[in-house]
């Protein structure tokens, strides 16, 4: 009895609107259903640095397939793509070009730091490395790991899908 | 008619581009589509391995050198290990030498699949990387079973192996390599009678056998161009000399050449691994008997004082190796793979100097493409197979 009584409401509603009560309706907020959009298609930078490209390549191929979490479209240009995945070790002399290539991606922008030297500098703690790329750019999601298996980095893309999500637009 | 003016264009290439192998910058100068010139730039991945490496104990370098051709780790740790041990006087037990020649050549195989694939997608061929990673899988399932890691399993130490093969070992080597044959078959069936990749890599970037010893490059590039120079052959190192193995080689000297021979490679690489998986027997000796170097057995340990003695000061300060320098090479995936070491005497070393077969390709790259088309600068690259990460360190 209540589903039915809900039921005539909504007729109800949509004739007050003037709306054809068979058209099948899905009402949700304008912020939900951009973050929806974003979350689902995250376009991924190719910008890989050292081992952890390799895994991260690993990722994208047959056994893992990114592409079950819609985020196989690997831009060559950043100027098309909304997530920087930092893939290994960030030396001194290439920090201003990867902040370059931030720069040049366009708004909304994500960042994951993918493995042990992109976070912290892993086991080069030296005059070379910069210890942790959050130095250069903001990071969204660390993926620990000396290189991260290509799991460990999937749940770090579903991290940032979750982050998406409950975002503010 | 006034004369029409013509400049060349210059053109920055990387260091952040799809297909440059990681961070290799090169400036072009063009004229129309010509490349008038190319100057590589390197550094962009300089990580200070040689240094930190004089920081750390002799055990503590082998994940350090690891990372540096991370496609051919293991090759690194082997070049290392070796010279290491050719200074301490080792000797190892021929099973620790046949499981080390197992090791790198699926080594070698996971890092030349990984090379077909981006090179094949680089030119065009896309498809092809999911079918070269697919076997490359199975490759990084025994270095998991071996190690418990797939990418840097650090399992050959000085002194020998980390520890015994694993239960399973031998039937998950034997199911790869039983699967394999069939499936470079596949691969030289989509790619060496593809019209569109013969017609991208054909008479491009060619080397003549005398510019690639006189840049330095040994290895597949210089084998493509007519060189039957092969470190396994000319020098064997481990227990080479007892498999029946040919070098492949080719004569043209150009791209499509070195897919050849690297294909080639592949082939042979797979008849070592046949032969080896059969001599290995599942259990018996991992390590030489030096007490120095090698930490007693744990039950010993637990039972004697000079074992637990022993264990302690190998895992607190480590071993000393005696004052004095070596050099190793090895066959690398990528060509002649050196370690150099200098010790003083002490727990650390001294120096550690390698010598990289990318850092050489790099060097000779201008003198291939120059006069090329621009286009054809990426397929070389591809066919140099070289990797940033152990030409800058």
């Amino acid at each position: 009895m209540a589903h039915e009584h809900t039921h005539d409401h909504t007729h109800d509603h949509a004739h007050e609107h003037g709306l054809d009560p068979d058209l099948p309706l899905l009402t949700t907020t304008v912020e939900k259903l951009v973050n929806w959009a974003r979350k689902s298609a995250i376009w991924p930078a190719q910008f890989g640095l050292a081992c952890c490209a390799i895994e991260m390549m690993a990722m994208a191929a047959s056994r893992y397939d990114i592409a079950r979490f819609g985020a196989e479209v690997f831009r060559g240009s950043p100027r098309q793509s909304d997530l920087m995945i930092v893939a290994g070790r960030l030396s001194r002399k290439m920090a201003p070009a990867m902040r370059r290539v931030y720069d040049q991606m366009p708004e909304p922008k994500w960042v994951i730091s993918m493995g042990a030297c992109a976070s912290v500098g892993g086991v080069f703690d030296n005059y070379a490395i910069v210890q942790g790329v959050d130095q250069v750019v903001p990071v969204d999601v660390y993926v620990p790991g000396c290189p991260p298996r290509p799991e460990s980095l999937i749940y770090g893309i579903v991290q940032l899908q979750q982050k998406i999500a409950r975002s503010r637009i | 008619m006034a004369e029409m003016r013509t400049e060349t264009m210059t053109v920055n290439m990387g260091p952040q581009h799809p297909s440059t192998h990681g961070v290799l910058r090169l400036i072009l100068e063009l004229d129309g589509e010509t490349i008038k010139s190319a100057r590589p730039t390197i550094g962009y991945l300089h990580t200070g391995i040689e240094k930190t490496a004089e920081q750390k104990k002799w055990q503590q370098v082998i994940p350090l050198v690891e990372r540096m051709d991370y496609l051919g780790a293991q090759s690194n740790s082997l070049a290392y290990v070796l010279s290491v041990e050719k200074l301490l006087g080792l000797e190892m037990p021929e099973r620790v030498q046949d499981i080390r020649v197992l090791l790198a050549e699926l080594q070698r195989l996971a890092s030349h699949l990984v090379w077909l694939g981006t090179h094949a997608m680089e030119i065009g061929a896309v498809s092809m990387l999911f079918y070269a990673l697919r076997e490359r899988e199975l490759l990084m399932n025994i270095n998991e079973l071996v190690a418990g890691f797939r990418f840097f399993p650090s399992y050959f130490r000085v002194g020998g192996l980390r520890d015994d093969l694993p239960r399973g070992f031998h039937e998950a080597v034997t199911a790869f390599l039983d699967r394999f044959p069939a499936k470079l078959d596949e691969y030289e069936g989509l790619l060496t009678k593809n019209d569109m990749f013969r017609r991208r890599t054909e008479g491009v970037g060619v080397i003549t056998q005398e510019d690639a010893f006189a840049w330095g490059l040994v290895g597949p590039v210089s084998r493509a161009a007519g060189s039957d120079y092969d470190v396994r052959k000319y020098f064997p190192y481990l227990t080479y000399a007892n498999y029946d193995f040919e070098v492949s080689t080719a004569k043209e000297g150009d791209v499509f050449a070195r897919y050849r021979t690297r294909i080639r490679e592949m082939r042979e690489s797979w008849k070592i691994c046949s032969q080896a998986i059969t001599r290995i027997s599942p259990t018996g000796a991992w390590a030489c008997d030096d007490t120095r170097v090698v930490p007693p057995p744990k039950d010993k340990v637990y039972t004697e004082m000079e074992a637990l003695i022993q264990h302690f000061l190998i895992y607190s300060q480590g071993f000393t190796v005696p004052a004095g320098e070596s050099y190793v090479p090895i066959e690398g995936p990528r060509g002649e793979h050196g370690v150099y070491i200098v010790s003083d005497g002490t727990n650390r070393p001294w120096r550690v100097k390698m010598r990289p077969p990318s850092f050489m390709a790099i060097q000779a790259l201008p003198k291939i493409i120059e006069g090329g088309m621009i286009a054809d600068v990426i397929a070389v690259i591809g066919s140099t197979d070289v990797v940033m990460g152990d030409c800058d360190r």
